[in-house]
């Protein structure tokens, strides 16, 4: 087990009263607090290292390539990728989705071809699609949130050039079977996308176990800084892949007749990157790992069986997503009151969750939903944070008298 | 509970939340419109009769939050039999009454939307149905969002 109390230490916002109540931090889907160790690495870079990466030949340049290039190295080894060439460094999972359908997807496409994702995705993996001459095809999801996976396997057809699904839903907390989606897709020669943005700050994650062809994830939703993020490519892949944008640092040399391209992943990585948050998220993943993602599970996968059993006990509340596997979130709803009500009297307990669509408005729509209530939890929450929650619910119902 | 809270989730509001007054559709609609509060998911359809320059009959149906049904429930009320310009006047008054917590002497049970402006992101579920109404009386097509 973790010991909570000395992990809370470390993240200096929680010691933040809001509305003169100690701040209860349940929006952690959304972006998680950073502990100090981030930001210090982030301060430093700025106050000892400051400079533009992998062109200068004096000192400070050369500290900060090898910073920078360290914290690939820590994000392939975190993924379990076989070589840091295989980690590109972008904005977020949003980019690196964005990167993959139009310079992996793209030129691949023919006439009539689809690209299968399933019911439960971010908007992220579903918009970056649809700006493809594809036809879009939705995997189906049953009522407690799952995946059908059976349905998923029938759709995939001759047609399918590629499939993208989340690892863990943001909405419902549902965890795919991803290996075993993997498995289906390439048993039709189809490669996958995951997206692990809610996957990663809550389990182990292991690439190559997965057998996914490309991984994806943000910084700031694993205790990084926002602006930074990874996509993983087998390397194989990536090495066909023509640049996604163009500019500096992704050429070897450049005329006007005619320009070379970097190596990858340099040729993915186009204008001067976002070095201090490479740097930052570096950190992250060093924090991360030093907590330990097994006991981080373990822990988050005790508060998620707390919680389910402290808000069933809500009068009038119903959970949204009841999935044989769930990490990460919890969505509820309480009868007649509206989740932004419900968020508005919660912020004025000190007590941070999301309410809305979660940018997953077609899941709304499966669960005849417009909006949905979310609690979404990190290694620092405790089982005293959700009895705090369950108490600010009564006052909703007691306010409502739903 | 703090007072903010009930200052906001006044007893009228719960009502006009639970029974919304001029709920459904108007079959003989002069303008319809459409809104939509991306933030929550809130979402208006507005009917209005107009005739002679005055608001005959205003209907809506939709999905939202206590505050933005509320609202849309109490502006139905209200603006019933008004001219458009009557309406408009009381849309400003309204308006800044929600902003700013001042000036709600003069607009009756619209008064009770005053503890609006202490939650500033709520003022926009306040004033959906307003930008809604003033949509479908000038007979506009597109959607009114509040982003």
């Amino acid at each position: 087990m973790t010991d909570v109390g000395r992990l809370r230490a470390d993240f200096p916002i929680l010691r933040t009263e809001v509305r003169g109540k100690p701040l209860v931090y349940l929006d952690n889907a959304a972006t998680t607090q950073k502990p100090k160790i981030v930001i210090d690495a982030i301060g430093r870079y700025y106050e000892e290292q400051n400079s533009n990466v992998h062109r200068g030949v004096h000192h400070l340049s050369e500290l900060a390539t090898k910073l920078y290039e360290d914290a690939r190295v820590r994000t392939a080894r975190f993924l379990n990728a076989a070589d840091p060439r295989e980690i590109v460094f972008v904005r977020g999972a949003t980019e690196a989705i964005n990167l993959v359908a139009q310079s992996f997807v793209r030129p691949r496409l023919r006439s009539e071809d689809e690209v299968l994702v399933t019911h439960m995705e971010h908007h992220s993996n579903i918009v970056p699609w649809q700006l493809l001459p594809a036809v879009l095809r939705v995997a189906p999801i049953d009522d407690a949130g799952d995946l059908v996976l059976e349905k998923f396997e029938e759709m995939i057809s001759e047609r399918t050039r590629f499939v993208a699904v989340t690892h863990v839903s943001n909405a419902l907390g549902t965890v795919n079977p991803v290996k075993r989606i993997v498995e289906m897709a390439h048993a039709r020669g189809v490669p996958v996308l995951v997206d692990g943005a809610q996957a990663v700050p809550h389990m182990p994650v292991d690439v190559r176990d997965l057998g996914c062809d490309f991984y994806v994830f943000s910084g700031h939703k694993i205790y990084g800084p926002t602006g930074v993020g990874a996509l993983y490519a087998r390397l194989p892949l990536l090495e066909s892949m023509p640049p996604y944008q163009s500019g500096g640092d992704m050429i070897l040399s450049v005329s006007f007749e005619k320009t070379i391209f970097n190596h990858v992943p340099h040729r993915f990585e186009a204008g001067t990157p976002n070095i201090e948050g490479v740097i930052g998220l570096g950190a992250a993943i060093d924090y991360v790992r030093g907590a330990g993602l097994d006991a981080i599970a373990a822990h988050e996968r005790d508060l998620m069986d707390y919680a389910t059993g402290v808000l069933s006990r809500v009068k009038s509340l119903r959970i949204v997503g009841t999935a044989r596997e769930k990490a990460g979130a919890i969505s509820f709803v309480l009868d007649g009151v509206h989740p932004h009500d419900v968020g508005t009297i919660l912020d004025r307990e000190g007590i941070a969750i999301r309410t809305g669509h979660h940018c997953a408005q077609p899941v709304m729509e499966r669960f005849g939903l417009a909006a949905t209530a979310r609690a979404s939890f990190a290694l620092y929450n405790t089982r005293e944070e959700i009895d705090a929650l369950a108490a600010g619910l009564r006052r909703v119902v007691e306010v409502f008298r739903a | 509970m703090s007072d903010e809270l009930d200052d906001l989730y006044q007893e009228m509001i719960l009502d006009h939340y639970r029974n919304p007054r001029n709920a459904g559709t108007l079959p003989d609609a002069t303008g319809v419109a459409r809104g939509d509060n991306p933030l929550c998911g809130d979402k208006i359809e507005l009917f209005v009769r107009v005739k002679g320059g005055v608001i005959e009959d205003v209907r809506f149906r939709g999905s939202g939050c206590a505050i933005s049904t509320a609202a849309a429930s109490l502006m139905t009320s209200v603006v019933k039999g008004k001219s458009r310009e009557e309406a408009e006047a009381i849309f400003g008054k309204y308006h800044g009454m929600v902003t700013t917590g001042q000036g709600g002497g003069d607009l009756g049970k619209l008064a009770v939307f005053a503890g609006v402006s202490e939650f500033p992101v709520r003022v926009k579920c306040a004033t959906l149905a307003w930008h809604t109404l003033r949509a479908a009386i000038d007979g506009k097509r597109e959607t009114v969002s509040t982003e």
